[in-house]
């Protein structure tokens, strides 16, 4: 019982950072219709951001996790201005390339300054546990799913209640019907990657707090793992990324909780055969609308 | 001064110039029909007026302004909207989030919810479905949706795409009959129609083109009664 308990708050802290960052995906699929591939990155960098924070030690905690959030939104916006921007209207592939050029980009301007092994962050946002009963909670647990829940809930308000949300579904849904509308595309699909990269920022806090380490390919492993998330529950729902980043959470602990340890060294490869027998029962995923393609 | 003037105006899609240098102007209170078959560039032009297409040469004067000039997006608050081709209308939004995002450029709250009083008086099929999707509405309902959520930006002038494609006849009569409405309440109009015969029925002047040029110009009502025209689009 007391097992079973605490591998399902283990999977439900990792399906919780992997939704915030497969809603990163998903948003930015949604409205400008490509996949930003370097989005995993994005938290890479954060996470350094808080290390290179942590050792200049004076800085306090809410600081540096601002700091960490404002470097991710920062380099979102830039890599859309300068990789992205000037191929609007190129062939989706063209995009995809220069997508996982940028991914390669950060990966080794990361190699270039902090060298290509495992750095700690040390006592990053310790916070203990409280006593419920006989089962010990740990409360960056609670911090993780408040956030997480909080994010969602402000997104979707932010969506269905702001002029901009409402230039987003515009855009998302046609480009030139929502030019005609009076909205500036451009901007839309820009002010997209910086909430997208944001979320990175937090999506990188929270990694950083649970597991307390980051080296070069930190992001690009966990950002394509939530992509797969991102894929699972309908790439382009808010509600989908959130239920597929929680689903692989939830998959991923159980197989490594309970599966033979033989097996348990492969729950990556679990995660993505379900995923691959997802796609082929429902193909536009969990949550995901069947788009009727119009000539 | 005319309201809308166009000079000289050529368009390239792709490789294939698409207009080839026409003029054209509309008048304040004017409805001008712009008539010709399939692939003579009516759409093309509409679209490089909003600015959906850039220009390859000549000018676009919309009340003194030059709007080629002008990023595409800040057209609309200038007063002119577009019902293009299709309707494309937003398929997964509600009724009324579609005339909402009609008025995406104004600010003024109080007034936006009259403007969506009004359009429902103008079109109760649109009150009655306000909360469905729009994706669910008939063809002729969807059409209705486009022009109701053109007139949501206070437009001085709208310009229509194929408002009668693809609708049943019954459809039809109506959607002129809007168009005739729209006109009657002070809106300019600049109508791209296949249904030439619908079309001159209610315009003012039109102009005929084929293959990217103006041939033929004139009164809508004697433009009817001319032979090529009559031949070649009335079909008698």
């Amino acid at each position: 019982m007391q097992m079973l308990i605490s591998t399902l708050i283990d999977g439900l802290n990792l399906g919780s950072v992997y939704a915030l960052v497969a809603l990163g995906y998903s948003m930015v699929y949604g409205i400008a219709k490509m996949l930003n591939f370097a989005h995993g990155d994005v938290i890479m960098v954060g996470i350094y951001s808080i290390f290179v924070c942590l050792n200049m030690n004076s800085l306090p905690v809410p600081v540096t996790m601002l700091i960490c959030v404002a470097v991710c939104a920062v380099l979102g916006f830039t890599v859309e201005k300068l990789a992205y921007k000037p191929l609007r209207g190129s062939p989706s592939l063209s995009v995809l390339i220069t997508a996982i050029g940028v991914s390669y980009l950060l990966q080794n301007l990361a190699l270039l300054f902090f060298k290509s092994e495992r750095r700690f962050l040390q006592n990053f946002l310790q916070l203990g546990s409280i006593q419920i009963g006989s089962f010990e909670l740990p409360v960056i647990s609670l911090v993780i799913w408040g956030t997480t829940l909080v994010i969602m809930i402000v997104l979707n308000l932010l969506i269905k209640y702001t002029s901009m949300g409402r230039a987003m579904l515009a855009v998302s849904e046609d480009k030139g019907a929502a030019q005609l509308m009076g909205v500036n595309v451009n901007r839309t699909i820009s002010i997209t990657f910086v909430i997208g990269s944001a979320l990175a920022g937090v999506a990188a806090i929270l990694y950083a707090a649970k597991y307390q380490n980051v080296d070069p390919y930190t992001g690009s492993v966990f950002g394509i793992k939530a992509f797969a998330a991102a894929v699972f529950g309908g790439i382009g729902s808010i509600p989908g990324a959130m239920i597929g980043g929680l689903s692989l959470g939830l998959i991923e602990a159980l197989t490594i909780g309970f599966l033979p340890e033989s097996l348990s060294a492969v729950s990556d490869g679990i995660a993505y055969a379900l995923l691959v027998l997802m796609l082929i029962l429902k193909p536009s995923g969990l949550l995901g609308k069947k788009k009727v393609e119009k000539v | 001064m005319s309201m809308l003037e166009i000079k000289g105006l050529q368009v390239n899609y792709g490789m294939i110039r698409a207009i080839k240098g026409i003029d054209f102007h509309v008048d304040e209170g004017e409805v001008i029909a712009l008539i010709g078959a399939n692939g003579a560039g009516k759409t093309t032009i509409l679209h490089t007026i909003t600015g959906l297409v850039p220009a390859k040469a000549g000018s676009i004067l919309f009340e003194g302004t030059e709007l080629t000039k002008v990023q595409p997006h800040k057209i609309v608050a200038m007063g002119m909207a577009h019902v293009p081709e299709g309707r494309r209308i937003f398929q997964e939004l509600s009724v009324f989030d579609n005339l909402r995002l009609g008025a995406f450029t104004r600010k003024d709250k109080a007034e936006i919810a009259a403007s969506i009083e009004m359009v429902y008086q103008h079109f109760p099929r649109l009150l009655e479905r306000k909360n469905q999707i729009a994706g669910t509405l008939s063809g002729g309902e969807q059409q209705i949706l486009a022009m109701g959520r053109a007139l949501m930006s206070k437009p001085r002038i709208i310009l229509m795409d194929e408002p009668s494609m693809g609708l049943s006849p019954l459809y039809v009569s109506e959607i002129f009959n809007i168009i005739a409405e729209i006109s009657k309440m002070g809106t300019t109009v600049l109508l791209v129609e296949q249904n030439a015969k619908k079309a001159l029925s209610i315009a003012d002047r039109a102009y005929v083109l084929e293959t990217g040029n103006i041939v033929l110009e004139g009164d809508a009502k004697e433009l009817m009664q001319n032979d090529d025209v009559k031949k070649a689009y009335l079909g008698e």
